[in-house]
């Protein structure tokens, strides 16, 4: 067990420490960062998906008045390394995607930048190209692991006889689309080359990690570690897009190192970031259910197929979480992988569980009809005792508690057969499914502890990214340090301060909060309760000696109610509950918004979101905000999110397991299931939209 | 985006003179759809004459009981403007359907109807486009077309018009006010948009350099009782995947009068004559609903992702007219 600590900070409703600087527009942004003299750099993009540049006319674009320079594959600086292909822009003509970077014009303005790019005539040698992700195409492979480093496949007991043999069997193929992660802030960087200063390349980024960006990116330049300085105090949003560096990073990395020692600012417009900053691969889920007649999973298997690009790997965990949700004596699964003529996939919020937690939960769904079962009763008897996958013992699982205490508050007992409720125009129905995330620390961090001025500065180059990082591990800190919050003065999002994990994977809080505890527990162990001015102390995070011992998980349970439109089809969401397992909450304010937030993004991912690949040119033809929908206001009615109140010992001294992914997890699949108890449509395709049931109710119905 | 030359105009008439006489020029209003296409290359004009500060900004009764709106009323203010609330209820819900609050506020009356389609393929440079450059190709035809026309559509363009407040307008039988370099006419609104044929890169009827100064609402008492109903993927900020603007006038169970106008279905807002012709001096009911919402779609051909769009299309007028006819509940 971990040494947990004493709280009073923790667990209060603190304000955003940074929100009224953010309201007043004085918490300056990547590219609000204020610099002189700067150049400013628009892309040019491939306009074929695959193929070989053959010819680059930039004479118009030059003699534009205000145009600085225009880089080309022809004359761009060498990178050192270009073994990640992502990242090795501008280094060759081949073009791997539609959308690939193939030049970018800096000029004296982005208007004249902008200007210039759409006079670059680019020629290629086109060459025939496969975008589309189909269960037939001949582009498959196994990947050697899924991210971040599990294995591709699984397979206990018997499944196909445990099929056979099974008195209650589903079988159902669920897809979910391309989707994109469109942070607020789109992707923006601004990059100082001096060779002769401090750093070589300073960099002001909007990212999910100024080290982890540092880390990638020195290598790729030839430089140093020590060269490289990555600032990246505030963060509109990221949802993963955000957590490893990009190819415009490197573009204007790039840039900088060919004007002359102005600053290259750059900022993707939103259609660039279509093709240019990560997505999540679509997904074809094959899910098989066998169960005795009481509802008993005796088999589950969960076959996926899915994306990646030709020049890189990413291979979504899509059924990672298949294997610790349920038990059943048979399990397998499986990913395949295509490698298309695409962009790279990457990480979007709650990789893996996000996909992979809407094709089993509609399937529970589903079996718990061909039971006749409540699905509820059928998740509550197929609740393992340990991890059905290594045995290992939970660290604490109450899904059922979060099924039984959201049922009672979302009036669960009220539900209806499908079809069978009526109010005006719209037909209603209420669905639930479960959701999980696992508890997650990456090793590595540090924090600095130092005495100034009567405060504690307390320094870690750790991220928020609207997460509200700033307000809560300064509250961490405080209770580390058993001061008031105000004598603490964090500093976070420069690489200046001590090396810190990437904030993803919902491990954010757990792994820089155990560095900060540690770090001030050494403080005060060093320094005493009495420090003199100047005082401090490093320390890293300390190995938690449960981690290999214990199966650290969160769950929750997500319920929706559905109103669809009997006569055109049309479907809202005009209710969602989610209540989560996810030890202590650190700050009940922020982690309200995490979880509505998440849970609005599930409702998003169930109803509207979904990019369009046309398949003859490749690129996402619904590039924008008009019309990549995202939920609106409008379609967030009545959300509410609510938890448990516990502390998991077993995860970290604050007994918190992270909280910024669960909360998309299993929402789609509630929405799905309520839309189907709604009118007695199964919709096992994301995003559920109105076509698929208006060809299906009757002009009159009743 | 290209360089461009902007001045304010300072009156109509010259505002008129300076963009007939120059070839590129183009009038910009609110500028919520033009200078996207500045910003995307969609457009590319050399001058922009502001016609935004005109004061063409009013709502006013006509002496025939009608209303006459300046073409630089902003769709807020006309969304709430007491003569439209009271007249023409239909107009107001369409208009608070299109959109968002920001746009709203922004767009006005003229550019509104002179908005061109969102096809993304019309929207993106890099995809071949018979609208933005004839014979090029239609990439909508065998691509992403869920947004498509089922009606009045072309094997060079199936291409919808995206407002909301002209599918609303049109219901109403609105005229447009034009002035050209000529003079001043006037044109029936459900003239002024084009189908597509073979010069699809034509949305209306207008020529280089004439401006719309106002749009007159004729008196039509049966208006009071009329709503627009638009199905769209989210519940703001979204295009109509079908929309329907209607008014009904009974007398017992007996249509007396109907308008019915359809969105989201063709190049221009559809006026659905057949189905008014069936529905004037037939009983109001399901029956008669269905039968003529079926009559008025006959002629729809669908593309490989809008198939959807005719069923939803004639539930859409079901559900529409059963609501103004006061009926409720299940039909049995």
């Amino acid at each position: 067990m971990t040494d947990q600590l004493s709280l009073a900070s923790i667990g209060e409703p603190l304000a955003r420490l940074d929100g009224a600087a953010k309201v007043q527009g004085l918490a300056p942004y990547a590219f609000e960062q204020p610099v002189d003299d700067p150049v400013y750099l628009h892309p040019v993009q491939a306009t074929v998906a695959k193929g070989r540049v053959t010819s680059i006319d930039t004479e118009r674009a030059q003699a534009l008045e205000g145009v600085v320079a225009v880089l080309t594959h022809e004359n761009a600086p060498r990178l050192a390394d270009t073994s990640d292909r992502e990242l090795a822009v501008l280094q060759s003509d081949e073009v791997a995607f539609r959308g690939q970077l193939v030049g970018a014009v800096l000029a004296e303005t982005s208007e004249i930048a902008r200007h210039a790019a759409s006079l670059v005539r680019v020629t290629y040698d086109e060459q025939p190209h496969d975008v589309l992700l189909s269960s037939d195409s001949d582009r498959f492979y196994t990947p050697d692991k899924v991210n971040p480093s599990f294995p591709t496949d699984t397979d206990d007991g018997d499944v196909e006889a445990a099929l056979a043999s099974a008195q209650v069997r589903v079988d159902a193929t669920y897809t979910t689309p391309t989707e994109h992660n469109n942070p607020m802030e789109p992707h923006t960087s601004i990059a100082i080359w001096d060779p002769h200063g401090e750093h070589t390349l300073t960099l002001y980024d909007s990212t999910q990690g100024v080290h982890s960006v540092r880390k990638a990116l020195a290598p790729v330049l030839g430089l140093d570690k020590s060269d490289v300085r990555v600032v990246s105090p505030y963060v509109g949003g990221g949802f993963g897009s955000k957590g490893t560096p990009h190819a415009h990073n490197v573009l204007v990395a790039l840039a900088a190192q060919r004007s002359e020692g102005r600053p290259a600012k750059l900022a993707l417009t939103r259609q660039q970031m279509f093709a240019l900053a990560g997505y999540r691969t679509p997904t074809i889920q094959h899910v098989r259910l066998g169960a005795d007649d009481q509802g008993r999973l005796t088999a589950i298997a969960h076959d996926v197929d899915e994306q990646t690009a030709t020049i890189k790997e990413f291979a979504e965990q899509t059924a990672v979480a298949t294997r610790m949700m349920y038990a059943a004596p048979n399990r397998r699964t499986s990913h395949r992988l295509a490698a298309l003529d695409v962009p790279v996939p990457s990480w979007m919020r709650a990789p893996g569980e996000t996909p992979g937690m809407f094709g089993p939960e509609v399937a529970m769904d589903e079996l718990a009809e061909a039971c006749g079962l409540d699905p509820i009763e059928l998740r509550v008897r197929n609740d393992p005792d340990r991890h059905p996958g290594d045995g290992k013992p939970w660290s604490s699982r109450r899904l059922v508690d979060c099924l039984r205490e959201g049922a009672t508050r979302f009036g669960w007992v009220d539900r209806r057969p499908p079809g069978k409720r009526r109010e005006g125009e719209w037909l209603v129905g209420v669905g639930v499914a479960s959701s999980t995330y696992p508890g997650m620390a990456i090793p590595g961090s540090e924090a600095l502890v130092r005495f100034e001025g009567g405060r504690y500065t307390v320094a870690i180059g750790a991220a928020d990214i609207g997460t509200g990082t700033w307000t809560t591990l300064t509250q961490i800190a405080a209770d580390a340090l058993g001061c008031p919050t105000e004598a603490v003065n964090l500093q976070i999002g420069d690489t200046n301060l001590p090396t810190a994990s990437v904030e993803g994977g919902s491990s954010g809080m757990s792994s820089w909060g155990s560095t900060v505890v540690a770090a001030a527990r050494a403080f005060r162990e060093e320094h005493g309760t009495d420090p003199a001015e100047g005082d401090q102390t490093q320390a890293g995070m300390p190995k938690n000696p449960d981690a290999d011992t214990f199966a650290i998980h969160s769950f929750g349970a997500q319920f929706a109610e559905v109103r669809v439109h009997a006569y055109t089809g049309e479907i809202r969401a005009s209710r969602m509950l989610g209540v989560f397992s996810a030890g202590r909450i650190i700050n009940p304010s922020t982690a309200r918004s995490q979880f509505i937030g998440g849970m609005t993004m599930g409702l998003s991912m169930a109803l509207h979101e979904q990019s369009v690949r046309d398949p003859r040119f490749g690129h996402i033809v619904n590039h924008d905000f008009a019309e990549y929908h995202i939920a609106t206001n409008a379609d967030v009615m009545d959300m509410e999110a609510t938890w448990l109140d516990e502390s998991d010992p077993h995860a970290n001294p604050m007994g918190s397991r992270g909280i910024g992914e669960i909360g998309i997890v299993g929402a789609a699949a509630a929405v799905a299931n309520a839309a189907y108890n709604a009118t007695g449509v199964r919709v096992r395709d994301l995003p559920i939209t109105a076509d698929r049931f208006v060809a299906a109710l009757p002009p009159t119905p009743g | 985006m290209m360089p461009f030359e902007y001045e304010q105009a300072q009156d109509p008439a010259g505002a008129v003179a300076t963009v007939t006489g120059r070839p590129g020029a183009a009038f910009l209003a609110g500028g919520t759809n033009l200078v996207d296409h500045l910003k995307l290359g969609i457009a590319g004009p050399d001058l922009l004459v502001d016609v935004s500060r005109l004061p063409l900004d009013a709502v006013e009764p006509t002496p025939d009981g009608g209303v006459r709106i300046g073409t630089n009323v902003r769709n807020s203010d006309l969304a709430a403007h007491p003569l439209v609330r009271e007249q023409y209820p239909v107009l107001t819900q369409a208009l608070l359907a299109g959109a968002s609050g920001q746009l709203r506020n922004a767009a006005t009356t003229g550019g509104n109807l002179l908005q061109r389609t969102r096809c993304v393929y019309f929207q993106d440079v890099t995809t071949p486009c018979n609208k933005r450059e004839p014979g090029a190709g239609c990439s909508a035809i065998d691509g992403y077309n869920r947004y498509h026309a089922v009606l009045g559509a072309s094997e060079h363009c199936v291409a919808v018009h995206p407002s909301d407040m002209a599918v609303a307008m049109t219901a109403l039988g609105a005229d447009v006010v034009v002035l050209g370099a000529a003079g001043e006419r006037t044109v029936p609104l459900i003239d002024l948009h084009r189908l597509p044929g073979d010069s699809p890169g034509r949305d209306t009827i207008l020529e280089h350099g004439e401006l719309i100064t106002a749009v007159q609402l004729p008196p039509l008492p049966m208006a009071r009782r009329s709503t627009y109903h638009k199905v769209r993927d989210r519940a703001s900020y979204a295009f109509a995947l079908v929309s329907v603007a209607a008014a009904l006038d009974l007398d017992g169970d007996t249509v007396r009068d109907v308008r019915i106008a359809l969105g989201g279905v063709a190049h221009k807002p559809w006026r659905a004559s057949r189905a008014e012709e069936m529905l004037r001096g037939a009983t109001a009911g399901e029956e008669a609903f269905v039968a003529a919402a079926e009559a008025e779609l006959e002629a729809a051909r669908t593309l490989s992702e809008n198939g959807f769009k005719v069923p939803m299309a004639r539930n859409t007028m079901v559900a529409v007219l059963r609501r103004l006819a006061g009926i409720t509940g299940d039909a049995s």
